[in-house]
């Protein structure tokens, strides 16, 4: 569904993303992990329109994407979170969803139930009626989560949903995104908590300055050296190898 | 007519009143660039400054405006860092729009005390040497305007210096580069702060003392000003001071050429539309960062 | 609204209604009409500022541009009062769209939006003070026939029913932005512009949109001041005065609220006759007209500082509940 070949982004000198290419089939979910700084969020925010890449190209069902405005990308079918939470900071927690369900219908009515639905399966059925910014974190992240579904999205771009949350937490919004994930919504997750990724993704691509270092399962890429490499640097694969050996 | 020397005159006296609009927008940015404050009230305080001139002028103290400008100076500079203490550095954290509604209400509080206190006449001193005419090549400049425009090249150069080779004036830059790492080293942040608010203040005594002998006061004069400094830092960069350079002349002549070729009326419509087109076209200025 | 605030609204309307019945004095009514005029001014400025956080500073342009086409009309073309009304209207739109595709096509937001709309009047008044259609500073004045087929009333009591119909109108219109996609798209664009766009929202166009409306309704009540005063100058009518007093009555109020206008326009009222009484009670003191001003000063700044929701926020504070719009 989604397609990105050779997406490259630079800042001044700096190439935040260097040839990228990956793509989300249908009913899948993605997961995109990697080192601090590796240009996950940067390809997110060129896939999503906030940032022009500078080249390659996205495709979203077959339709070319690249360079659209966030609210005309939106309007393709593909929705995101972002990673420091972006509220409506003095509207309530049902207002907020309801912009996303807006993007539907223009009746309140509607809206207004769509949005306690959608409010209900992220978990804030009991908060609906509370400022934003007088959310917790978790919740935050739920509004995230819930605003984006909203819209009825066919892609969900997550960035780091479970940054900052709590095991318990973790295993809570794990269920919710399984369960977006079976209603039919695509997801492609930025995450660095890997007890998300490894029970949530089913493929996994992992980013380092800038460029695309592995993919494949979970499993595979936990083994791969060259990933090891990227997240406790050079040698450490092997280091690790001569530790089992002795252990 | 337009004549070539009726513009060449023109051109004259427009450099002649950009060298003390220099002034006036060195202040303001000044100001926007250690404290990041949009300074609204800046017009009306220089308009109080000149109130202060004219006052001195008058009997019983007749104090000349040249011989003036360290007191006005002096006492605009503790005028503008007791207004920061007192008001503006507990409000100059939040979004920026409140403290431009901050410094508005500061400049309407200003404008209405003078309408008030001084009524709405328009005053005007007279120095003995106004009269006095200088010819450079087919324009007659007024000699106190000539030097006014070379004081407050002078004062901006001093000031110059000031930012450049005193450990104040390397503190006041240290804040406005980066505020938290001067904090670490030791600065006294708040008290910077409240410096440079002084010394955007303390500009505008100089000016005014500048502008006193071929201008005129009045309650009203604090808005006008106020468009004329914010285009001239909009067109140079906010917080740029070669910006307010350029700016400052490049306003003088624009609003001098205006006033010819449109009229004393329709003149003044070259400030705003400048500060318009600028905002539309390149809103970082000639010098300004990139936003 | 709320079931209390729907308990209120008859009562209130009634009230404001039999008003002139009650407090029958040409006196009493004229502090009327001026209250819910300038209520009614500033609820149009609230609906770009308050309720889309689109703050301008040169609000007065809208008002400027509608005075001075329906009067031009009227005095010039001969055209009747009543049918140049709608005209104003269309003017004040027509500015508004053209100053929001020229600023928010630039990416201007914030601080630069507000000055640029300062200029903007700014414009309009040297223009108005310079060309010969307007009677440049001389202003113009409207011949007084006062009959009701010319848009003019001997009784001042007409124009108080005018003012309190505009300014329901405008609360009307604030109402439906509390509950209408399109307000909920002006909240979102307010709270956070981009969040709003990764939604879907074209905030381009809806910031437009808001300002065309804004523009619209100020351009008309532009028409009503002059038909009172039955004058116009290009002070009066592109003064950042009247900005201000858009902006402030709003604000103390309650930016972004229904009632916020209507309820600062009152409260700025009393303070400045208290204000003005006082002054006068001074030795030597001739016109406190200034002293008010100050003190509108020190309320903005109060506001600004301690009660930014206005005084509606007062209200709100007493439960962790949303902002309704």
């Amino acid at each position: 569904m989604l397609e990105v070949k050779g997406l490259s982004k630079a800042f001044g000198g700096l190439a935040a993303v260097d040839q990228v290419s990956l793509d989300v089939g249908a009913q899948e979910i993605v997961a995109l992990i990697g080192p601090n700084g590796a240009g996950k969020t940067t390809l997110f925010a060129c896939i999503a329109g906030f940032t022009r890449p500078d080249g390659g190209r996205v495709r979203f069902l077959g339709r070319d994407v690249m360079g659209l405005p966030p609210h005309r990308i939106c309007a393709r079918g593909i929705a995101r979170t972002f990673q420091i939470t972006q509220p409506f900071a003095r509207l309530s927690v049902l207002e907020n969803i309801m912009v996303g369900a807006y993007h539907t219908t223009r009746l309140r009515r509607e809206a207004t139930a769509q949005a306690v639905d959608v409010g209900r399966r992220v978990g804030l059925g009991r908060q609906l009626d509370m400022r934003a910014d007088a959310l917790t974190l978790a919740g935050r992240k739920r509004l995230e989560l819930a605003r984006a579904l909203a819209t009825r999205p066919k892609l969900l771009l997550l960035d780091e949903v479970m940054a900052g949350l709590n095991p318990i937490e973790v295993e809570e919004i794990v269920g919710i995104v399984r369960a977006i994930k079976d209603a039919g919504v695509v997801i492609l997750l930025i995450e660095h908590v890997m007890q998300a990724v490894v029970s949530l993704a089913e493929r996994v691509y992992v980013l380092s300055n800038g460029r695309i270092i592995a993919s494949g399962s979970p499993t595979e890429i936990a083994g791969d050296p060259s990933v090891i490499e990227a997240y406790l640097g050079p040698g450490a694969a092997a280091r690790l190898k001569q530790g089992r050996a002795h252990a | 007519m337009l004549t070539p020397e009726i513009l060449f005159a023109g051109l004259i006296n427009g450099l002649m009143a950009g060298g003390i609009y220099v002034l006036v927008a060195v202040g303001l940015t000044l100001i926007y660039g250690v404290l990041h404050i949009i300074n609204f009230a800046h017009g009306s305080l220089l308009m109080l400054a000149m109130y202060a001139v004219f006052f001195l002028w008058r009997k019983p103290l007749g104090l000349d405006p040249y011989v003036a400008l360290p007191i006005v100076t002096a006492g605009s500079f503790a005028f503008g860092y007791l207004i920061y203490r007192a008001l503006i550095g507990h409000f100059s954290h939040g979004k920026d729009e409140n403290i431009l509604l901050i410094t508005l209400g500061l400049s309407i509080i200003i404008d209405n005390a003078a309408l008030f206190f001084f009524t709405g006449d328009t005053q005007t001193i007279d120095v003995a040497y106004a009269g006095r005419m200088l010819s450079l090549g087919p324009a007659l400049v007024a000699l106190p305007k000539l030097v006014s425009f070379a004081a407050a090249l002078v004062i901006c150069l001093l000031l110059g210096l000031f930012m450049t080779r005193t450990d104040m004036g390397k503190a006041i830059r240290a804040v406005a580069k980066e505020r938290q790492g001067a904090r670490l080293v030791g600065i006294d942040v708040e008290g910077v702060m409240a410096i440079s608010y002084g010394i955007g203040v303390a500009c505008l005594g100089a000016a005014a003392c500048l502008l006193m002998p071929t201008f005129y006061v009045s309650p009203t004069s604090g808005y006008a000003f106020v468009l004329i400094a914010f285009t001239i830092v909009a067109l140079g960069g906010m917080g740029s001071f070669k910006g307010a350079l350029f700016g400052g002349l490049i306003i003088g002549v624009v609003e001098s050429i205006c006033g010819l070729w449109l009229g004393e009326q329709l003149g003044q419509i070259g400030i705003p539309l400048v500060f318009i087109l600028v905002l539309l076209l390149r809103p970082t200025g000639l010098f300004g960062a990139a936003r | 609204m709320t079931r209390q605030g729907l308990i209120f609204t008859g009562p209130g309307v009634i009230a404001l209604a039999a008003y002139p019945w009650v407090f029958r004095s040409n006196y009493a009514i004229n502090v009327g009409f001026l209250i819910l005029f300038a209520a009614y001014l500033g609820q149009t400025w609230n609906i770009a500022g308050g309720f889309a956080g689109q703050t301008s500073f040169g609000h007065v342009v809208f008002f400027g541009v509608g005075a001075y086409v329906s009067t031009i009309l009227q005095t010039t073309y001969g055209v009747n009062a009543w049918i140049a009304w709608p005209f104003s209207a269309l003017a004040g739109a027509f500015t508004g769209w053209l100053i929001g595709v020229l600023s928010y096509r630039a990416g201007l937001k914030g601080s630069y939006f507000a000055l640029i709309t300062l200029a903007v009047a700014e414009v309009g008044r040297i223009v108005a003070n310079s060309v010969p259609i307007t009677k440049g500073g001389l202003g113009i004045l409207v011949r007084a026939d006062p009959r009701a087929a010319n848009f003019q009333f001997r009784d001042t009591v007409w124009f108080y029913y005018i003012a309190l119909a505009l300014c329901l109108l405008a609360m009307v219109i604030a109402w439906q932005l509390t509950r209408t996609r399109f307000g909920a798209r002006l909240a979102a664009i307010r709270e956070n512009e981009d969040a709003a766009q990764a939604l879907g929202i074209n905030s381009f166009r809806e910031k437009v949109k808001c300002l065309t409306l804004s523009g619209a309704l100020c351009g008309a009540g532009g028409t009503v001041y002059v038909q009172k005063y039955l004058y116009i100058d290009p002070s009066i009518a592109f003064g950042v005065d009247k900005s201000v007093e858009m902006l402030l009555v709003a604000m103390i109020g309650g930016a972004g609220t229904v009632l916020g206008p209507l309820i600062g326009s009152g409260v700025l009222h009393v303070i400045g006759e208290l204000t003005r009484d006082l002054g006068n009670m001074l030795p030597g003191v001739s016109n406190a007209q200034p002293l008010s001003i100050i003190v509108y000063g020190a309320v903005l700044i109060a506001i600004v500082a301690w009660l930014p929701d206005g005084l509606m926020g007062l209200f709100r504070r007493r439960s962790k509940d949303g902002h309704h719009a």
